[in-house]
């Protein structure tokens, strides 16, 4: 067990390379709900605990059931499919046992079941973690913790835009730019900033 | 004539990249070169046809409650069978898209279009709808990616536009992508506006 190693996929799933500024996972979300920072945390924080838990979920499927039974092309149908069940169960369950944490995230559940950084994240992790239909050494904890990190940068970014956008409203911006436009030339700018972290070592 | 308008919508009126803005990770991530954009926008189209045509078929039998995840294991399926095919036959591109090829399933166009459209509309209204959106999408890619590739690679298709300027590496890195749709969706604005005026 070598402890570097976790820890670059940590920082490189959310700064290197970071899901929403230089992978382009999980635009959608990013342009419509990084209006005001409350609810771009809430949403950040609820996309972290269903990257993590998908992390999980796809690799036992990939591992336990794909795998021995030389399934891997049902790859995007079994995955989609959990996922999409996953997180209606969870806003079931937090519905029910938690009703004023579903006042705060429950609805941006719905939202992230199409939102491609989860699907992205468990496409992803098998791609890296598994190597000619075999885990390379530690891929569970290292899928976990890449599902992690995604919801991190996603979550980093977020706030940012969501920081940014907040001062944007008293700004004096083009007509033809307001709105979306200006917050993807925004993102560019960000994005800029993202690459001088593609120059680390590690 | 009115199949003929449902064709032509999804061309302009309600293209989903510029005007919608849906289905943006693909967009902005296979841009890079006018090849990729192509092979994109095909598969998706491929996507959209075949899975509106199921999904209408299907319409009156799934119950209301499951619809999505109905819809979602058709379209997962048709995104399967295109992934399969483009490893078969164009392996190069197949592996220049990468894991953007399984991600058409989570393409907000294609959940959307079912859900809205092809949901409450018989299959022949479908075939349109998702020719003229999955059209739309194409050539939006492809004017993303030929200003990308010109300005971030100097080359279109990979042919030297000239030679004479050092291209600015950044317009195809991730920046350039954003900044690219960025300002176009703004000029198409700009122009809408001038002429509605």
């Amino acid at each position: 067990m070598d402890l570097g190693s976790y820890i670059t996929i940590i920082i490189s799933t959310v700064f290197i390379n970071n899901f929403i500024l230089s992978r382009f996972l999980g635009l959608c979300s990013f342009i419509g709900v990084s209006k005001q920072i409350g609810p771009a945390v809430s949403m950040g924080a609820a996309v972290t605990f269903v990257t993590t838990m998908a992390s999980i979920i796809s690799w036992l499927i990939y591992y336990f059931i794909l795998i021995p039974y030389h399934l891997e092309y049902l790859r995007t149908i079994s995955f989609i499919l959990v996922i999409a069940s996953f997180v209606q169960f969870t806003e079931i369950v937090i519905q029910k046992k938690a009703p004023s944490l579903y006042r705060i995230f429950g609805i941006y559940l719905p939202l992230i079941t199409v939102n491609c950084a989860v699907f992205g994240v468990a496409v992803l992790n098998t791609d890296v973690f598994f190597f000619a239909g075999k885990a390379v050494a530690g891929s569970f904890l290292k899928s976990v913790l890449q599902g992690f990190g995604a919801g991190a940068g996603y979550t980093l970014a977020m706030f940012l835009m969501a920081g940014i956008r907040e001062r944007l409203e008293f700004a004096k911006v083009p007509r033809c730019l307001k709105d979306v436009p200006i917050t993807f030339i925004i993102a560019s700018l960000m994005s800029l900033a993202f690459l001088g972290f593609s120059g680390f070592k590690i | 004539m009115k199949l003929l308008g449902e064709f032509i919508k999804g061309l302009w009126r309600e293209n989903p990249t510029f005007r919608i803005v849906l289905g943006l990770c693909p967009t902005l991530a296979v841009s890079t070169s006018v090849v990729n954009g192509i092979g994109m926008g095909v598969a998706a189209t491929f996507v959209l046809v075949g899975s509106n045509i199921f999904v209408s078929l299907i319409r009156n039998i799934v119950p209301d409650k499951v619809r999505i995840p109905c819809f979602i294991v058709v379209i997962a399926t048709f995104v399967t069978i295109a992934d399969l095919f483009m490893k078969a036959y164009t392996p190069t591109l197949s592996r220049s898209l990468g894991m953007f090829v399984p991600l058409i399933v989570v393409n907000c166009i294609v959940l959307g279009r079912a859900e809205a459209f092809s949901s409450k509309e018989p299959p022949l209204k479908c075939i349109f709808d998702a020719l003229g959106m999955g059209l739309g999408f194409t050539w939006a890619l492809m004017l993303i990616s030929a200003i990308r590739e010109i300005s971030g690679n100097g080359t279109i298709m990979g042919i030297y536009v000239s030679k004479s300027f050092e291209p600015p590496l950044f317009m195809i890195l991730a920046p350039g992508a954003l900044l690219t749709i960025g300002l176009l969706i703004g000029a198409i604005n700009y122009f809408t506006a001038k002429r509605n005026r």
